[in-house]
């Protein structure tokens, strides 16, 4: 049984990720400021229930999701899965990654670290719907494995790599409408190679 | 020459999810590392959803939490916490 006097001493490494976290959760500041005491207020409580010796940040995390998930979801307009469409496979990396010309697309030199702005991502990131947005963070921001995902979220593996799967191609396709709006990638090519995406599988 | 659990190429890009998060076995990774030493069009996708999700990483996850925050949780802890009255 974990002591509660150690709880601070453990636990408060993690607030500055599990900020990032609420606050792609949340989308606003006071609300992810408030998210994240109300989550280590829950998990000080009920440290005496968390087992030694088995993952600290994993268990905080699934309270973050969970208070989430009854707290400000709720709010929320329920998402509607068919809200992200159908998206093509590679999507962002058939439409930047392929261009020899990097007056259109990017140059080989050039990272999609450089190339992409930290608020570009963000947004990208925050403009899914819930049921996906929480797997990408959890998985790709947060770097947990499926099972654990899995187990916080309470639905099955096969569902967090489909999310995660439908999740990636909507937020590749919010980073690429960005990259169009700055006119970093050229609209025609755009165009083309969707039709050209389109004439992969012909009938 | 192919071995004979070679996977193709589109067989490869079905596992690019399942190989950049971690969640293939020592073997179907090595069948997949063993096509991308072949294949160049495969290696530039994984190269590019390696380093997309290293950006999302990185990106998403360099919030300044606010000024007060660390204060306030600590003093959460303080409630309480010795049944005393006290705070601290």
């Amino acid at each position: 049984m974990a002591d509660q006097a150690d709880f601070a001493d453990q636990a408060m490494q993690y607030a500055p990720q599990l900020y990032s976290a609420a606050l792609r959760m949340t989308r606003n500041r006071a609300d992810a400021e408030d998210l994240v005491q109300e989550c280590y207020l829950k998990g000080f409580r009920s440290f005496h229930t968390f087992t030694e010796g088995t993952n600290l940040r994993a268990w905080l995390f699934r309270i973050l999701t969970n208070t989430y998930i009854n707290k400000y979801r709720a709010k929320q307009r329920r998402p509607d899965e068919s809200d992200l469409g159908e998206i093509e496979d590679l999507y962002l990396y058939k439409n930047l990654g392929t261009f020899e010309d990097p007056s259109i697309g990017r140059s080989a030199e050039e990272s999609l670290m450089a190339m992409l702005p930290d608020d570009e991502v963000k947004q990208a990131l925050e403009s899914l719907p819930d049921n996906f947005r929480i797997p990408v963070i959890l998985a790709d921001v947060d770097g947990f494995a499926y099972k654990e995902i899995a187990e916080m979220l309470e639905i099955p593996i096969g569902t967090v790599m489909s999310r995660l799967h439908r999740g990636r191609k909507a937020m590749q396709k919010a980073l690429h409408d960005y990259a169009l709006a700055r006119g970093l990638v050229a609209a025609e090519h755009a165009g083309a190679s969707d039709t050209a995406s389109g004439q992969e599988n012909p009938q | 020459m192919t071995a004979p659990d070679m996977p193709d190429c589109s067989q490869t890009i079905k596992e690019l999810d399942l190989f950049l998060d971690g969640e293939l076995s020592d073997r179907e990774r090595d069948a997949v590392r063993h096509h991308l030493d072949g294949c160049m069009d495969c290696l530039g996708a994984f190269d590019f959803h390696a380093e997309l999700k290293s950006v999302v990483a990185t990106k998403c996850n360099n919030d300044e939490m606010p000024p007060g925050l660390l204060a306030k949780i600590e003093q959460c802890f303080g409630v309480d916490f010795d049944g005393d009255g006290v705070i601290g």
